[in-house]
């Protein structure tokens, strides 16, 4: 018995991990989607949602339940096994990179005192995030852009005109932009030399004083991955997959219950995922500035110090605060812009992004190497 | 350095598992749970009301192949360059404490490496092949036929005579 609970051990905590990780973003992505109607509703001179509950802050619930007693239509001439696969590939991409979000500074616990069985020994850390990949950057890249064959496999098996060109339209932007999101990390991790999520924050929180926050050294670098994490959603200005206006929704014209529902959360996860990412590479993620030096100096050191839960708790708040500011933008672009039109959005990734962003990664590498020798 | 152990990745695959069956427990409760009512319009792939003439599965334009040929040839090559972020600093360090020229080295070669990717951009460039259609080929020549004759790219920044 014993033996057996040591070797589930890692896996037992791996999944609380998973566990509470996947309730908390579920949530607040939940409430993104009342917070964007919200914030639309003000921004056009509306209320936005106001009846279910108070604000209408059940309003996600009740949404929720009405996308699971509709019917579940499956159009007569679609392929079926890809049309039932296409929406578990789309929220699976999106679910992966989860495990990586970089939540908080790690808590000093003696976790041996405290699990029965010796379970806690040689445990001094309880780490804010599920898993610190060495490859993380690479992973949330690699897997962020599987989500395309959720849509495009979406679009092409629906057998609907609109679809097939949503589809089409939406692989063919998502490939441009993933060109210009992977040249512009680049500057990133020539600076931070690791591709490891926490190792990055760590090397901004080791960097010089005027380069805390990478957005200092790498502001091109952090302007095009903004622009292209915006097409990689398939968010307002790019939206042009969905574009109700001329494809009636696009690769999901054919989709309607849960299995619209699990696009809509694949496409707001997502949301939340390249926001991390842009926290995480470009603001410090959890890391304030000054903090760790405010923490060292007070009489409360043994609340707020470094490794502590009440440094961990404000580290994660105000991780938690640039990420809202993220998904407020996301908001405010979307009740502000027009659409691009194709060719306008393919000129755009190609011949502004893409250059910008390689001249970025070339202007680094000069720099790192004059400034390192 | 820290060891590479299997176990660091052994989130993904709980992660993996954990949202497959999330997602397909829902189609499954979609299934179970909906009403079921199917007409034949009903079932029609929608096409703003009307019948739907021909099928969706029809021949469509090879410029989407274009993209993807690009795009595969500039991903490879940002791939390349990856491995080379990571190391560039302690590559440096290295040349720091010891003989051998190891940054300079990795300098020179990944500078020429960005100059061919730079090279090929111009060229793909040149070529048109991040023109989206004809018409945007043309107006494309008509915009450098126009910035050749106001004198370059920057002449928007130049004091007019």
């Amino acid at each position: 018995m014993e033996e057996a609970l040591k070797t589930a051990f890692p896996f037992i905590a791996i999944s609380i991990g998973i566990l509470l990780v996947f309730g908390g973003v579920m949530m607040i992505v939940a409430y993104t989607v009342l917070a964007e109607r919200k914030v639309l509703g003000w921004i056009q001179g509306r209320i936005g949602p106001n009846r279910v509950g108070p604000w209408g802050l059940l309003q996600p619930f009740a949404d929720l339940f009405k996308f699971i007693f509709k019917e579940d239509l499956v159009p007569d001439k679609s392929t079926k096994f890809v049309y039932y696969l296409a929406p578990i590939v789309a929220l699976t991409a999106a679910f992966m990179p989860m495990i990586v979000y970089p939540f908080g500074p790690p808590i000093n616990v003696d976790l041996a005192a405290w699990l029965p069985y010796g379970l806690g020994e040689g445990i001094t850390q309880i780490p804010l995030r599920v898993a610190d990949l060495d490859v993380g950057i690479l992973y949330v890249l690699a897997i962020t852009s599987v989500g395309v064959y959720g849509i495009a496999l979406a679009g092409w098996s629906s057998n609907s005109k609109y679809s097939l060109m949503g589809g089409l339209r939406s692989s063919a932007q998502m490939i441009s932009y993933e060109l210009a999101m992977g040249a512009s990390v680049i500057g990133v991790v020539l600076l931070a030399g690791t591709l490891s999520l926490g190792g990055i924050i760590d090397a901004q929180i080791h960097a010089p004083w005027w380069s805390r926050w990478f957005i200092v050294p790498q502001f091109v670098g952090f302007v095009v991955f903004l622009i292209a994490a915006f097409a990689e959603t398939n968010r307002v200005p790019f939206d042009l997959p969905e574009a109700e206006t001329e494809l009636v929704a696009g690769f999901h014209t054919e989709y309607s219950a849960l299995k619209f529902a699990l696009f809509f959360m694949a496409e707001y996860v997502n949301m939340f995922t390249v926001s991390v990412m842009c926290v995480t590479l470009f603001l410090g993620g959890w890391y304030i500035p000054g903090l760790d030096w405010v923490a060292r100096q007070t009489d409360l050191v043994w609340l707020f110090g470094v490794g502590t839960v009440g440094y961990a708790l404000i580290s994660h708040v105000g991780f938690l605060l640039k990420i809202f500011a993220f998904l407020f933008l996301y908001i405010w672009v979307r009740g502000t812009l027009p659409r691009f039109r194709f060719d306008q959005l393919m000129n755009f990734g190609w011949k502004f992004l893409l250059p910008v962003a390689l001249g970025n990664v070339i202007v680094t590498v000069i720099l790192v190497f004059l400034m390192n020798r | 350095m820290t060891e590479f152990s299997l176990l660091d990745y052994a989130p993904v695959l709980v992660m993996f598992l954990v949202a497959i069956g999330f997602a397909a427990s829902q189609i499954l409760v979609a299934q179970l749970v909906g009403p079921r009512k199917r007409t034949a319009t009903k079932l029609m792939p929608y096409e703003c009301g009307k019948d739907p003439v021909g099928s969706a599965r029809d021949r469509f334009s090879v410029k989407f192949y274009m993209v993807a040929v690009a795009f595969l040839l500039f991903d490879l090559e940002i791939l390349f360059v990856i491995p080379f972020a990571v190391a560039f600093k302690s590559l440096l360090a290295a040349e720091q404490s010891g003989t051998v020229y190891y940054g300079t080295i990795a300098f020179v070669t990944m500078m020429f490496f960005l100059g061919t990717v730079v090279v090929g951009l111009l060229y793909e460039w040149k070529k048109g092949a991040f023109d989206w259609s004809i018409q945007a080929r043309a107006e494309a020549i008509a915009e450098a036929a126009e910035l050749k004759r106001k004198g370059g790219v920057f002449s928007r920044f130049r004091k007019a005579a």
